[in-house]
């Protein structure tokens, strides 16, 4: 008998997947509020994981060069740059000449760059109008000056502004899409409530990708199989904490047991509001959003999707009982259809 | 990937041409003959992250698209053949069946094709899950497929020799073959039907939204094409339901199609661009062909312009249907502000 929140809604992934008496869930907390962008977790994952190499090329939107989470980045680190103070602190740059970072030109040509990363779609072109806007709105997003700050701008046009830096992964959703709609059994749930992909059964059918709301799941051109975060599902096994974890040297990846790390968040937004960043908000932590909440979840600064994130995604197998109704009618209309032509005519 | 440098281009090209962007902060772009044409900037109406799409499009080839017409052309053709065989005309069962095993075969083909490990497509067969549908729509074509192949190949016992085995063989047949077309008949709709879910159950907005529709857009584009395929085949004498077949399968597809344009921004891929212009296209075809087939009674010419008419208006419907779907998901306008929506929605009729 199949949980009543089988589909949607909070629910313990482990036991519902069928494991008797599961370790804890486990999953990572990233702060992104001590992310220094070092990308030591990219590089470490890389390592541990054999992940092959996924483009050496310079994006020209930010000194994020990786671009998106692909079958071949498992971490991503998002670089943001924008034109205000971190909280009520001191703003950095005062007496200091600063001007704007980014022309909306500039955000729309490294919209349109891509790099081949080894996969498919990959690092896809974005939409240079939607990078345009961001930059010529309050919010720019872009490239890093290409010349010293002040400069173009005058000591006038000059603004405070700051950095934000995220390490992206695979949210081992609650209620997962890719694991769902998958045809091939091949991605399971782990005793950890993780969600990983065994690459000796997948066919690369491509269900899987199209499924996440969060676009991290991607295909290896070279293999044709899909590839993602496994959360370092070997070293869990043996008790050993993820290899981006384990290299991350500010603790913004943090590691552990879900409900603990839920715990230890609240805490962290809480001393963040007090000591003056009230823009510090969890994404991805709550049972009860579009995905049963997320095995890994973040501290943010901003708006999700100003990191690439969805706002509000909701698993698509939410409205499966209903799309199968829909189906059983539309076959029902077409026998009916078929019915009266044949015997329509007859006297 | 589309942006590679050629290699006809000089090293650095591509940096120099982005330096002469950024040296210019009003935006002005100089040299590569723009004229110094000003970006203009529209408001800012929602977030991205460098615009960026959040959502990975559809891996898919266009060989999906083509199954979407093929399995659909498949699944018609089989509940005409049975129609064919329940009502006495046997030339029109002959085109069903033959058509419906044409049709499963292609999409077999397709389906397989598309994947990243051809060689593994058995895999499918290691699992039945009701919230995958693909590995629903697997086991349908299982069992639709070899039914479909028994009943065209019965259509043969009438080459077979009168005498032996093989006139024991050539007895047996028509029988056997009505059970097999009766029964791939009971599995058609279904077939038909579940690639509605098949593209509704992803998180691609134009598609997932079009979760009410799509079903009944492919429903009625297999009738249409089916019909089209007899008409274009089948004696004249006995094409008669498949005009009212065709209208049929016109008004469900009118009707199911009318609410793709109603769903918010994620109708935008089904009325705009190239996807926009394939699902017209594949409007238009249907009205004209659905219009010819009820005027063609005893023109064959007519009948055969009709019935390329309808199959064409199926593949341009597949096509559309399926490109939409790879817009949404490779522009973040379409995942961040409906989401964004329902978010204030949300936040509005919440309690307090």
């Amino acid at each position: 008998m199949p949980h009543a929140n089988a589909l949607y809604g909070p629910l313990d992934p482990a036991p519902d997947a069928g494991y008797e008496n599961p370790p804890p869930r486990m999953g990572f907390f990233t702060d992104t509020s001590v992310c220094i962008g070092c990308k030591a977790c990219e590089v470490a994952c890389k390592e541990w994981n054999g992940v092959p190499e996924s483009g050496l090329d310079l994006l020209g939107m930010s000194y994020d060069n990786t671009g998106a989470l692909t079958a071949n980045s498992w971490r991503h680190v998002a670089f943001v740059e924008q034109p205000r103070s971190v909280g009520w602190a001191t703003p950095a740059f005062q007496e200091q000449p600063d001007g704007p970072s980014v022309s909306p030109l500039t955000a729309a040509v490294g919209a349109r760059t891509g790099t081949d990363t080894g996969t498919d779609p990959g690092l896809t072109p974005g939409s240079p109008g939607a990078a345009a806007r961001m930059s010529g709105g309050p919010e720019f997003l872009g490239m890093p000056g290409g010349q010293p700050p002040g400069r173009g701008s005058g000591a006038e046009g000059r603004t405070d502004f700051r950095w934000l830096m995220m390490s992206d992964v695979c949210k081992h959703c609650t209620h997962a899409a890719c694991l769902d709609v998958c045809p091939t059994g091949s991605l399971f749930r782990t005793e950890f409530g993780t969600v990983v992909v065994q690459e000796d059964i997948c066919n690369g059918c491509g269900y899987c990708i199209s499924a996440c709301p969060y676009g991290v799941i991607d295909q290896r051109k070279d293999d044709g199989r899909a590839w993602k975060c496994t959360l370092c599902y070997d070293r869990l096994g043996a008790g050993m904490t993820p290899a981006c974890a384990q290299a991350c040297p500010t603790e913004s990846i943090q590691y552990g047991e879900l409900d603990e790390l839920r715990e230890r968040a609240a805490a962290r937004v809480a001393k963040l509001h007090e000591h003056g960043v009230p823009e510090a908000r969890l994404y991805g932590h709550d049972p009860n959003d579009g995905v049963g909440g997320d095995g890994a979840f973040f501290l943010l600064l901003d708006e999700p999707e100003v990191y690439g994130l969805p706002p509000d995604p909701i698993v698509t197998t939410r409205d499966l009982p209903a799309m199968w109704k829909r189906a059983g009618l539309a076959a029902l209309t077409m026998a009916v259809a078929t019915a009266v032509a044949f015997l329509g005519g007859r006297p | 990937m589309t942006d590679a440098t050629p290699p006809h281009e000089p090293v650095g090209a591509r940096f120099r041409e982005f330096q002469d962007g950024v040296d210019q902060p009003d935006g002005k772009r100089r040299g590569r003959g723009d004229g110094g044409e000003q970006l203009t900037v529209p408001p800012a109406d929602f977030a991205s992250y460098y615009g960026r799409p959040i959502l990975k499009a559809p891996v898919w080839k266009y060989d999906i698209a083509g199954y979407l017409f093929a399995g659909g052309l498949a699944a018609g053709s089989a509940l005409i053949g049975a129609g064919a065989q329940l009502t006495g005309r046997p030339g029109l069962r002959k085109v069903g069946r033959w058509t419906a095993l044409g049709g499963v075969a292609a999409s077999t083909y397709l389906l397989v094709h598309d994947l990243g490990r051809p060689a593994r497509f058995h895999h499918m067969l290691r699992v039945a899950k009701v919230t995958s549908p693909m590995s629903v729509g697997t086991w349908i074509l299982a069992a639709f497929g070899p039914l479909a192949g028994v009943a065209a190949v019965a259509e043969l016992a009438p080459l077979l020799p009168q005498h032996g085995v093989l006139g024991l063989a050539r007895r047996i047949a028509p029988p056997v073959g009505n059970i097999a077309g009766l029964a791939a008949a009971a599995t058609a709709p279904a077939l038909a039907t579940y690639t509605g879910v098949l593209l509704a159950d992803t998180a691609v907005p134009s598609w997932h939204d079009a979760y009410p529709s799509l079903p009944f857009v492919f429903a009625g584009s297999a009738l249409a094409a089916a019909s089209g395929v007899g008409l274009i085949a089948a004696p004249a004498t006995e094409t008669a339901p498949l005009r009212r077949l065709a209208l049929a399968g016109a008004a469900v597809e009118f009707v199911g199609g009318h609410q793709l344009e109603r769903q918010g921004l994620t109708s935008e891929p089904y009325t705009h661009g190239r996807s926009g212009r394939l699902v017209k296209a594949g409007r238009a075809l249907l009205a004209v062909g659905t219009a010819a087939a009820l005027v063609s009674r005893r023109s064959r010419v007519l009948s055969t312009i009709s019935g390329v008419a309808l199959v064409a208006s199926s593949v341009a419907t597949r096509f559309g249907v399926f490109e939409a779907g790879r817009v949404s998901a490779l522009d973040p306008k379409y995942t961040v502000v409906p989401q964004r929506e329902r978010l204030a929605e949300n936040r509005s009729t919440a309690p307090l």
